[in-house]
């Protein structure tokens, strides 16, 4: 018998069960996705730096190299520095808004009531719809003549029809709008994880805060945020990532107007990398986003790694 | 520290009666455990107490208070959980005074009762870590530390040992009994587990099905059951029953002995047919059943090994066994107990 096994032995090649071994099966199975994210973010990633040092236009396709100078002549630019602090202003502003109707939403929709259900399935369509869709609806609903808002406002006698505001056209409204429309669509996500954060802590967590005399404020203030606190924040990340970069809204509504007074850096690089054609420039103005988004994410990474519990 | 008094409490979850009628006195000091198998309605009695709960009907009263529209942090009372429910983003210090930060009290006063409470549980040095930093042990110790601090009226405990390894536990149940003697705080201690009601309690109540079936103290539930029920509930192996009479005659296995044990005063005789032994060191339990009564009846013997030697007792024999009369107990067919046979 052991001769028998022996021999058997000696026969297999050895690379009949190649893999069955983790250290050639893993990478074989991850390779794919890295490819996939070499080809499709790496490369243009790349692409994108390499305009950014050169002179590249699409009327004069040169690729000599420029150094630092677009983004110099970018961070001399009045409007791009407008566009930057708009960036902030729609991105935290829109996140902040989002958060706290996520946060009240969550709480309402964790009370028993007749049709949660439905409610619940209901309230992710705001997340769901597409973008173009939804934002001309609400084009329409801050129209300067047709606006249902101000319709509804007159009809209640708050405002006259003189005085109605005009929404898109006045600065400060239409950043107020752009990122109502945003916290609006970002505000189904933020409830589904603040769901999903308030329902993992433990009831008896809850409950022990309730005997030791913590009432509704306090319980989640002191006890349910800072316990979910990592996963808003991995949430916060994401909803940070995608606004910060996002320049569907502001494309769809107000075209950056009025007087760039909604222009943020995604549609800024859009306008004078595309449209513009000034490809070398809109490039420096995309790629600013890179340090900036960089430094937010280490910054909520490295508090959710702190706060790990 | 005060006397808690409960008035024919009932409570509907969607109209199935968790808790159907529960009236029950708790003197100042006293540890009462409440007994009951899972779901009989003990826990969602403990939580109406602290008012986590409320009652569909009836009246709580603590220290001569009734406190059915207070909410549980102007009860006084302290619960401690099954899980201990600890905050895990706070370390230890911060959990323990989380109680009195809601009620307020000055940071120096905070600090000097942290320190007391630590200290009366030994976890001094554990006040900068954070719950997931400790053992099962060192968590239940925290939450009672928690629990303790602000010097409760009642102390409720929830199942507060089942997390803990068999051994720690035996341990844990002598601290909490030694502790809770020391400060005399009212303490309501619900758990399924009869050693611990056993070894703890002042006084036992045991429920089933939303009732209290009977209150004593562990000598009277163990000697003296109420009904069936209570009889075939505490006790390891439980009470034999025997159909008699129309009803049941009851008798603890270690009182079910080989003749020649029982000797003096008035005994019940029966044969006993043995199928199996499991020999558990300090004691022997011995299966079998009944010859000569109507129907055949299975029963138990638990044999003290240093007096029933092995051999004497094997499977396949019969053996005359006797009761003493005064440990029978007759029930009748609705399970009550009735007069002593």
């Amino acid at each position: 018998m052991v001769a028998i096994a022996e021999k058997s032995l000696k026969r297999r090649s050895r690379f009949q069960f190649i893999l069955d071994r983790p250290k050639v099966l893993g990478p074989l199975f991850v390779s794919p996705a890295i490819l996939y994210v070499l080809a499709l973010v790496g490369v243009p990633f790349l692409l994108a730096v390499y305009y950014s040092v050169s002179a590249y236009t699409i009327y004069s396709q040169s690729y000599k190299f420029v150094g630092l100078s677009n983004f110099f002549q970018i961070f001399q630019s009045d409007i791009f520095r407008t566009t930057l602090a708009n960036t902030f202003i729609f991105t935290f502003g829109s996140q902040i808004l989002g958060l706290v109707l996520g946060k009240f939403g969550a709480l309402l929709l964790l009370r028993p009531f007749p049709g949660r259900k439905i409610v619940r399935a209901l309230i992710v369509l705001p997340w769901a719809v597409p973008v173009a869709l939804a934002t001309v609806a609400w084009e329409w609903m801050f129209d300067s003549l047709y606006s249902v808002i101000n319709w509804t406002l007159i009809a209640l006698g708050f405002i006259d029809r003189s005085d109605a505001p005009n929404w898109l056209g006045t600065p400060h409204l239409a950043m107020l709008c752009v990122m109502v429309v945003n916290a609006w669509r970002f505000f189904p996500f933020a409830i589904v994880i603040f769901l999903a954060g308030i329902t993992a802590v433990p009831q008896d967590v809850i409950d022990a805060a309730t005997v030791d005399g913590a009432g509704f404020w306090r319980r989640n203030y002191q006890i349910i945020v800072p316990i979910i606190a990592p996963i808003v924040v991995v949430g916060l990340i994401f909803g940070t990532v995608f606004t910060f970069t996002d320049l569907s809204i502001v494309y769809l509504l107000t075209m950056g107007g009025p007087v760039n007074a909604t222009s943020v850096l995604g549609f800024e690089g859009f306008q004078v990398g595309i449209l513009s054609g000034d490809v070398a420039h809109g490039a420096a103005i995309s790629l600013v986003m890179l340090p900036v988004l960089l430094v937010l994410v280490v910054v909520m990474l490295r508090f959710i790694r702190r706060r790990e519990i | 520290m005060a006397a808690v008094l409960t008035n024919d409490i009932t409570k509907q979850f969607e109209g199935v009666a968790a808790v159907a009628g529960i009236s029950l006195s708790v003197p100042d000091g006293e540890f009462m455990v409440l007994l009951g198998p899972s779901g009989c309605g003990k826990t969602t009695f403990l939580r109406i107490i602290c008012g986590l709960e409320k009652q569909t009907s009836g009246d709580i009263l603590i220290g001569g208070t009734v406190v059915n529209e207070m909410p549980p942090r102007a009860r006084g009372v302290a619960m401690m959980f099954q899980s201990y429910g600890l905050y895990p983003h706070y370390k230890v210090r911060d959990n323990i005074a989380f109680p009195l930060r809601t009620q307020r009290v000055a940071a120096a006063e905070i600090k000097k009762k942290v320190d007391w409470a630590a200290e009366l549980l030994g976890i001094e040095h554990l006040l900068d870590r954070r719950p997931r930093q400790l053992s099962g042990g060192e968590r239940q110790r925290v939450a009672l530390a928690r629990a303790l601090v602000r010097e409760p009226t009642v102390l409720l405990l929830d199942e507060p040992l089942s997390n803990l390894d068999a051994k720690l536990r035996a341990s844990a149940r002598n601290e909490i009994k030694q502790f809770q003697q020391r400060v005399g705080t009212t303490t309501i201690y619900v758990t399924h587990d009869q050693v611990e009601a056993m070894g703890m309690g002042d006084r036992i109540a045991v429920i089933d099905h939303g009732k209290v079936r009977q209150v004593g103290t562990p000598a009277a539930i163990y000697d003296d059951p109420a009904d069936r029920f209570v009889a075939t509930f505490v006790g390891s192996p439980p009470m034999n029953l025997v159909a008699w009479n129309g009803g049941h005659l009851g008798f603890r296995p270690e009182n079910f002995l080989p003749k020649e044990l029982v000797e003096d005063g008035a005994v019940t005789e029966f044969s006993f047919r043995v199928e199996r032994a499991e020999y558990l060191g300090s004691e022997r339990i011995v299966y079998g059943t009944l010859e000569g009564l109507e129907s055949e009846q299975e029963v138990t013997a638990k044999l003290p090994p240093a007096h029933v030697p092995l051999e004497s007792i094997r499977p396949g024999e019969v053996h005359p066994f006797a009761v003493r009369n005064s440990a029978l107990c007759y029930f009748d067919k609705d399970g009550k107990r009735a007069i002593r046979h």
